[in-house]
């Protein structure tokens, strides 16, 4: 579904910048669920949004296939909502306040977008309110949050929340969750992991990006792969999270400066 | 008269005056006015951009133009007004509804209705005419020594609207108030609009400017308001006129003690529009909202001026403009403050907040507070400032395409003026209106 080749990126404008990603190969195949685990810093919420479109990255090097619906594409050369409308979808580390605009008419007009680019009707807010009433009770998310503005004035636990109904409700291909474990609580954490695993299956892949292998006990990766400045410098089963756990993160600088 | 002032072209103005003055009936204080008003005038020219206060709009095309009265309206102008009244979302916002047609009162588009004894709601040129008690409240409160177009308006007004809300009057409607115009370019229209609300009084009124056809008009509006103590007054201006009109105004309110006095601003037509807004805070424990938006595009000007005047202690004021400037279009903001000595714990809030969606746009914001007392709190803001980037990329990441994204975000903007307006079907209106104009989808972004 997801093949990455080579990718080297930095910040856009800043033409002499160093490097962010120096280099990262990762192949996701459809029904696979992969962590990538890593320390502040190392080029996790860059790849999240390289792969997402984000315009303050700019590309240097490298590939990345995705198979769309129709067939491969070449994903960087998209625009951000071409690839939602094709199925990626990322839950931000930071979800973005954005007064004035209603969470449940921007959760519509994106679905109807994307519905629209898959040759589907568009759905009225009669037939959107039936489409998300069971996610929204699944997330626990309430009526009063879905007419509030878009995550305005929501605590931290309600965007993340927020994030993963998005998801739920846009039914992506492929979902990038970039650590949507940071800053919650052990029941929010259950419930998101809940809308997450409810959402597995073989046609979609999950990127879970996360600092802490607590996540990994609710959702069950496949594989794991440590990001380490730019690179990633591991990758092997769901153990590889526990022994991370285990020995920290400061192994990695000495395990990589010797080479290993 | 100096470098700031280019002399009035007399002869058209001191024609249609005499006529005017002929015509006109009321009280004999009033006649003297006009006149004092007229000279005064003369005197004072039209202001240019050197004059301290008109740097940032020219009127030459005002002041070099021969505008002549606009007529009586005729049957295209009416099949116009009737056209418009049937079908316009910004028809029908309120209970009672004053229709004034190139100046004139339209008794038969409008529904006074029954607002019940002690609320009035007509025809100003009626009631002068009819020599009905005013009150002194006419022309007091706009004072026209120093401001040439408030001279101007009061010398030639011949209509507009009178309401009279009386003494613990509480109107569940709003008074709508339409001033249409149809009449050609090179004529004016000077609406005269007095509100008076009664202690304990509490009453919503809409202020509305359209126009019907597709000449440019140059309208002088001048609006006098009076918040008896404990009154609750909401006054919204509304102007859509067409892109060639021209439209200066003036706002005068007094608010009295505890009462609680809206002021909305929403600007959205014309070529060229001046408004002045001035409040005093006269009472203990006044509050004043300003609450302003103004949309241009194309080669519009939008120039708002503001004074709040906290004249008494204890008083508020919340002051909340916003601008949304395409195209070519310029836009000016100043916002004075002004504490007296008197009034101690005074809490003053301002900013103005500008989006700029074309690199070719020009808007200009001025802060100005003169505070003479010690124990007050008063901030200030300005902002420009163009469509977030993080929030932009947010929407295309859910797959909503950048265009739409943008125009979402202008609407969203715009969102928190819409809602101070307490008065519901303006509200609902305007939210409707501004979010078809920028998605070009119906509905109002709620769901
Ligand atoms: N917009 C930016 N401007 C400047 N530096 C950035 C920007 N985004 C990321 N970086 C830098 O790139 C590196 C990787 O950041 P990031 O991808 O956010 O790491 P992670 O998500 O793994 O914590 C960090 O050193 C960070 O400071
Ligand atoms: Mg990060």
């Amino acid at each position: 579904m997801l093949e990455i080749h080579d990718l080297h990126a930095r910040i856009a404008k800043q033409a002499d910048g160093r490097e962010i990603l120096r280099g990262i190969d990762l192949r996701v195949k459809a029904g696979e669920v992969h962590a990538i685990m890593g320390p502040n810093g190392s080029g996790k919420s860059t790849l999240a949004g390289v792969l997402a479109g984000r315009d303050s990255y700019e590309v240097t090097r490298g590939t990345v296939r995705y198979q769309g619906l129709g067939g491969e594409l070449d994903l960087l050369e998209l625009s951000p909502e071409e690839r939602a409308r094709e199925g990626v979808f990322l839950a931000f580390q930071y979800p973005v306040e954005i007064p004035g605009v209603s969470n449940l008419y921007f959760l519509r007009a994106a679905l109807n977008a994307i519905r629209k680019h898959r040759g589907l009707e568009e759905l009225d807010a009669a037939d959107f309110l039936r489409h998300t009433r069971g996610k929204m009770k699944m997330l626990g998310v309430d009526d009063d949050l879905t007419k509030r503005s878009v995550n305005e004035g929501f605590s931290g636990g309600e965007k993340k929340r927020n994030e993963i109904f998005q998801m739920a409700v846009l039914e992506p291909r492929l979902a990038i969750l970039d650590e949507t474990d940071s800053g919650l609580d052990i029941d929010a954490l259950k419930t998101v992991a809940q809308g997450v695993n409810a959402m597995r299956s073989p046609e979609r892949a999950t990127i879970v990006v996360t600092h802490y292998q607590r996540l990994l006990n609710y959702i069950v990766p496949d594989f794991v792969h440590v990001l380490y400045n730019g690179r990633i410098v591991r990758s092997g089963g769901k153990q590889l999270a526990l022994e991370l756990e285990e020995k920290g993160y400061g192994w990695l600088e000495e395990a990589v400066s010797a080479g290993v | 008269m100096s470098v700031t002032a280019i002399p009035a072209t007399g002869g058209a103005y001191r024609a249609a005056f005499e006529a005017a003055a002929r015509a006109q009936r009321g009280p004999g204080w009033l006649g003297t006015a006009r006149r004092a008003a007229f000279e005064r005038f003369l005197e004072l020219g039209f202001p240019t951009p050197k004059h301290e206060e008109w740097r940032h709009t020219n009127v030459a095309v005002i002041a070099r133009g021969e505008f002549t009265p606009a007529p009586p309206p005729d049957a295209a102008a009416e099949a116009a007004a009737e056209k418009f009244l049937a079908g316009s979302p910004f028809a029908a916002l309120g209970g009672a509804r004053l229709v004034f047609l190139d100046g004139r009162y339209a008794a038969r588009f409008s529904t006074p209705g029954a607002l019940g004894a002690g609320v009035r709601a007509g025809s100003l040129g009626a009631a002068l005419a009819a020599g009905d008690a005013i009150g002194e409240a006419l022309t007091r409160e706009a004072p026209w020594s120093e401001l040439a177009f408030v001279a101007l308006n009061t010398a030639l007004f011949d209509d507009g609207a009178v309401i009279e809300i009386g003494r613990g009057q509480v109107l569940p409607e709003p008074v709508h108030v339409l001033y249409l115009a149809t009449a050609a370019a090179a004529q004016y229209l000077q609406p005269r609009t007095l509100i008076l609300a009664g202690r304990d009084s509490q009453a919503s009124v809409i202020e509305a400017y359209a126009s019907l056809g597709e000449q440019g008009v140059f309208t002088n509006a001048v609006t006098e308001i009076v918040a008896e103590e404990n009154a609750a007054l909401e006054h919204a201006r509304l102007q859509q006129e067409n892109l060639a009109s021209y439209h200066v105004s003036a706002t005068f309110a007094r608010a009295g003690r505890t009462a609680r006095v809206a002021l909305h601003a929403l600007t959205f037509g014309g070529a060229l529009t001046r408004n002045d807004v001035t409040a005093v805070l006269d009472g203990e424990g006044a509050e004043v909202l300003l609450n302003g938006l103004y949309i241009a595009g194309g080669r519009q000007h939008i120039d708002n001026h503001t004074v709040l005047d906290h004249a008494q202690p204890l008083g508020t004021s919340r002051e909340f403009y916003k601008g949304i400037l395409d195209g070519q279009a310029s836009t000016a903001f100043r916002g004075r403050i002004v504490v007296r000595p008197d009034a101690q714990h005074t809490d003053a809030i301002q900013s103005d907040k500008n989006l700029l969606l074309s690199a070719d746009a020009v808007a200009s914001s001025d802060p100005q507070l003169e505070i003479r007392a010690d124990d007050v709190r008063c901030t200030h803001g300005a902002t420009f400032g163009q469509i977030d980037a993080e929030a932009l990329f947010y929407l295309q990441s859910r797959g909503i395409g950048a265009e739409a994204a943008r125009r979402l975000l202008t609407f969203a903007f715009a969102s928190d003026v819409l809602a101070r307006l307490r008065c519901a079907p303006l509200r609902r209106a305007l939210e409707r209106e501004l979010f078809h104009r920028w998605t070009g989808l119906e509905g109002d972004g709620e769901a």
